[in-house]
């Protein structure tokens, strides 16, 4: 089984993204469960959901305690709240920032997980070049097929057609594509 | 069709095929995406001759469907907590006039303090009023259950509550086979109320009934519950044959052949026992479930069936009679009471007001059950200094005042004590 | 002749009915006369029923429900609140309806007569009509809300309530239909302010007509024409509808039984229940008083007011009373001939 837990803030597609990366598993004949953090926050508190994928039905109901992967649509909450929280040593990180690890503070932290398997992507400056709006989270998913190859980016490409029929979706594909082929593509940093 | 899907969702497209002509839609965290979307179904047409009604309470949604039903159409509507409670008048009202409603339960738990957050508190304050309540352990099942609960409330002029984990399924996007409409038609026939408001036939429905007669309703209500528990199962054969898939009965049971310890539980949590119950067969721990789908009726019969053998049985529940202890667990003592050989019964409460109930959890209670094994009511993962804290203050002043603010003040403020006095 | 119980033998006759200023039937067009006037009147509530003597309630029911059940073409559903109504109606284990009838609780006539007309619309049978009726406490206390809701959504039901002024079933207790310095069971005539208080006050008639409703009236058995065309009226109209009829109770307003009819009527010429019409939330019309009564004549028949005039404290309530009525009358321009008091 991998985990994935993802950190955002309200409003940034956090419950949409895990809901994402659960249909593109789906799509490759996989289980997969989708869930938010269950809470009432509004737009901007932080909020976290999560994603579970499997070979076998899935009957786990808890939480994400450690996951196999974090992706983190907002580079301010390692600030507000404990993101690296139960990941797990052989894990990976994904963060939506245009700037450095070092210059987030996280430096340290990132030097814990195996070479490679942290990466930073400037996902919404991604989404605002091919979507028009700042939102990350299709973008990272497609970071996060070429990062971990736990799903195909056809797959993750499919279930955003799917999700957002139309220009929205064709153009969120887009974003992701680029966002992907920065991770495949340039050499891993550090 | 398998769909990834979340639970909510794929809960609103099975009730579209069950053919609702009547849905009441009142908004409630965590039911509101089942009728939002069955709103949407009517809209666009995917749901053809529906009434969609958006109504101004949980009363009302329900009272509501209790005119509709009596008036002859199948009438659906969805709530949770406190939604529950305000129709409670209602709840034993439809039960009473024998509409067979099919009403979802997004479970939560019930205020003050306020938690819009899982737990089995909701369903457990109606269990009495005269409905069925099947408790789903995963999307699937809820999908599943709602196609049988038309089926048995229809059959038995019962209402029926599906009872799935507020948050946990309903808002879990997972995979689901959502039936295809045909074989839908073929399990659940057209409703054909026995008793219709209808001028061609005019009948007086929901009279006064006094001391005379009051007692043997009662009774006639209480055997029909007895009636459903052998429908229930019936229904649920029906279903496999059907849709091929074991979904519904009375319970389920999991690796309990040899086993010394049993579990009993309810809903969602089934799938993390499994998962927990699978390490511990692996470290040699002879451990098995009963996960129990209906809880009214009550199924005593078929759990004195399989809890008769091992040595203990923990029961896991996501409620509390406060004052009393736990709901289930005293069921489940019913259930073995008189039995020779019977289990010892140890109770627990766990996952109230959305805590998460987790394998690491669950591994020292199942453990704890073999090497000393506890009487009363164990509460899973209690905040240990919070209790210490507030049992401190409480012995200390005669009239330690209200429990839920004094926790919130030490913990805004730090302090030992509520800080207002 | 002045003494009443001497006057009974020699009879003057009259054109109107005694005391009740309504037209007799056999002086009206045949397509005015009463529905119950009619050789094949319904009976949607036949006889033997268990309401006490002189009940306002149970011949408001009668007369609204027969009118509505012949403007239904006999296609009627009829939904009741808990009550008098409910409980007089059907002593276990009989009924006196003779038309298909529900009760399900106190609070929710409004909702669940919204849930039959909607059965009625998916079951493609819109002839089939719903009317849902409460007395006052299941009208305008509990049921409020659902009452509220069915306006604002305007589904297809006429909501009739039998306003009796308190919770006669329960044994005469205060609702907010009771008028001040009333006496009820819960607002005893003892203490420096005896009876009901001077609140507010909460007309229905008034909010329904807020809501903007098709249609709202109130009525008053003591003209039972002018109800049996309101109800006629509301039947022909699609959507929410509204009929507040006024119903004495000599239970609990302490009242003789044969003066029902009587106080019913005094209490729409002194002006404390105004007789009007509202479409849409516009008030059409108005039954002006014919001859306007002192608010006196119409509380000193009841024993609910007896303890007003023992006292001066009681005066002085019944001058705020007569504010009231004063109030009504001006409001709704009741009356023409403004200072035109006995």
């Amino acid at each position: 089984m991998f985990q994935v837990r993802f950190h955002g803030r309200g409003g940034q597609g956090v419950v949409t993204a895990a809901e994402l990366l659960s249909v593109a598993a789906f799509l490759e004949q996989r289980h997969a469960q989708a869930f938010p953090s269950f809470g009432s926050e509004r737009t901007g508190a932080p909020v976290v959901s999560f994603c579970r994928i499997d070979d076998k039905e899935i009957r786990l109901r808890e939480p994400i305690l450690e996951p196999d992967a974090l992706i983190v649509q907002d580079p301010t909450l390692f600030k507000a709240v404990d993101v690296f929280h139960g990941l797990r040593p052989d894990g990976y990180l994904l963060v939506n920032t245009n700037r450095s690890f070092g210059d987030l503070q996280i430096a340290d932290a990132v030097a814990k997980l195996p070479r490679g398997q942290a990466r930073a992507v400037p996902a919404s400056d991604l989404a605002l070049k091919y979507v028009g709006r700042p939102l990350p989270n299709a973008a990272l998913l497609g970071a996060f097929a070429a990062l971990t190859k736990i799903v195909r980016f056809d797959s993750v490409a499919v279930a955003i057609r799917q999700t957002f029929p139309g220009k929205v979706g064709e153009t969120n594909v887009a974003a992701a594509q680029a966002a992907h082929d920065a991770v495949a593509v340039a050499p891993v940093a550090g | 069709m398998l769909k990834q899907i979340e639970g909510s969702h794929a809960m609103a497209e099975g009730i579209a095929l069950c053919r609702p002509e009547v849905i009441c839609a009142y908004p409630i965290t965590p039911q509101t995406h089942i009728v939002e979307r069955l709103g949407e179904m009517v809209r666009t047409g995917e749901l053809k001759n529906c009434e969609f009604i958006n109504v101004e309470s949980e009363f009302t949604a329900l009272s509501v469907a209790i005119g509709a039903s009596a008036a002859g159409a199948r009438a659906y509507t969805a709530t949770a907590s406190q939604g529950l409670l305000f129709m409670a008048e209602a709840v034993y009202n439809a039960a009473g006039l024998g509409l067979p409603v099919v009403m979802t339960i997004g479970n939560r738990a019930i205020g003050a303090p306020i938690n819009i957050w899982n737990d089995h508190s909701d369903a457990m304050s109606m269990s009495d009023a005269g409905w069925m309540q099947l408790f789903a352990e995963t999307n699937q099942e809820a999908v599943d259950l709602h196609i049988q609960a038309f089926r048995l409330a229809e059959e038995l002029s019962m209402p029926t509550m599906v009872c799935v984990d507020g948050f946990i399924l309903t808002h879990a996007v997972e995979r689901v086979d959502v039936p295809e409409q045909a074989e839908v038609d073929d399990y659940l026939p057209a409703y054909e109320p026995v008793q219709v408001l209808d001028p061609n036939d005019p009948i007086s429905i929901g009279a006064m009934v006094g001391p005379d007669a009051f007692t043997e309703v009662r009774f006639l209500q209480h055997y029909k519950q007895t009636l459903a528990l052998r429908l229930i199962s019936e229904f649920a054969g029906e279903f496999k044959k059907q849709f091929g898939r074991d979904s519904g009965g009375l319970l389920r049971t999991y690796k309990i052949d040899d086993a010394e310890v049993l579990v009993v539980a309810m809903g969602s949590v089934n799938g993390t026992i499994k998962d927990t119950i699978d390490e511990m067969r692996a470290d040699g721990i002879r451990i098995g479930l009963v996960t129990l789908v209906a809880f009214r009726p009550f199924p005593v019969e078929a759990l004195r069936k399989v809890l008769v053998g091992p040595k203990h049985v923990v029961v896991i529940e996501k409620s509390l009679a406060v004052g009393m202890g736990g709901q289930l667990a005293l069921h489940v003592d019913l259930a073995l009471r008189n039995v020779a050989g019977a289990p010892q019964v140890h109770s627990v409460v766990a996952g109230l007001g959305g805590r998460p109930i987790t394998r690491p959890s669950l591994h020292r209670l199942f453990r704890r059950a073999l090497v000393q094994p506890w009487e009363g009511t164990h509460f899973l993962d209690l905040n240990e200094e919070v209790i210490a804290k507030e049992l401190h203050y409480v012995r200390k002043v005669r009239r330690s005042g209200p429990t839920a603010e004094n926790l919130l003040r030490r913990l805004r403020t730090g302090a030992q004590k509520p800080a207002a006095d | 002749m002045t003494n009443g119980t001497t006057s009974a033998a020699i009879q003057k006759l009259h054109f109107y009915q005694k005391g009740t200023f309504t037209v007799g039937n056999r002086l009206v067009s045949e397509a005015d006369r009463s529905v119950q006037a009619s050789i094949d009147r319904s009976n949607a509530l036949t006889c033997g029923h268990r309401a006490c003597q002189g009940c306002g309630e149970a011949l408001g029911a009668r007369y609204a429900l027969d009118a509505a059940l012949r403007a239904a073409g006999g296609n009627l559903i009829a939904v009741n609140a808990t009550g008098c109504l409910e409980v007089f109606t059907t002593p276990y284990p009989e009924t006196s309806w003779q038309i298909p009838w529900i009760h399900s609780l106190f609070g929710n006539a409004a909702a669940v007569a919204t849930g039959v007309a909607a059965a009625m619309r998916v079951k493609g049978r819109p002839e089939i009509r719903v009317v849902a009726q409460g007395g006052d406490g299941g009208t305008t206390d509990i049921g409020f809300g659902c009452l509220s809701g069915m306006f604002e959504r305007n589904d297809d039901v006429l909501y009739i309530c039998y306003d009796n002024e308190a919770y006669m079933n329960t044994g005469v207790q205060r609702s907010s239909a009771t008028p001040p310095a009333a006496r009820t069971a819960t607002t005893p005539a003892v203490g420096p302010q005896p009876g009901n208080v001077f609140g507010t006050g909460k007309s229905v008639p008034k909010i329904a007509v807020a809501h903007g409703i098709p249609f709202v009236a109130t009525a008053t058995v003591a003209d039972l024409h002018d109800l049996e065309r309101k109800v006629v009226k509301a039947m022909g109209i699609h959507g929410a509808r509204y009929l507040h009829i006024h119903v004495p109770c000599p239970l609990g307003w302490g009242s003789a039984s044969q003066d029902t009819i009587r106080l019913a009527q005094l209490a729409v010429e002194c002006g404390m229940f105004p007789v009007f019409e509202a479409e849409h939330g516009v008030v059409t019309g108005r039954r002006k008083i014919r001859r306007r009564v002192p608010v006196e004549d119409y509380l000193k028949p009841q024993r609910r007011f007896a303890h007003l005039f023992t006292t001066e404290e009681g005066r002085k309530c019944i001058s705020q009373l007569q504010a009231m009525a004063d109030r009504n009358i001006a409001e709704y321009r009741l009356f023409d001939w403004e200072g035109d008091v006995e």
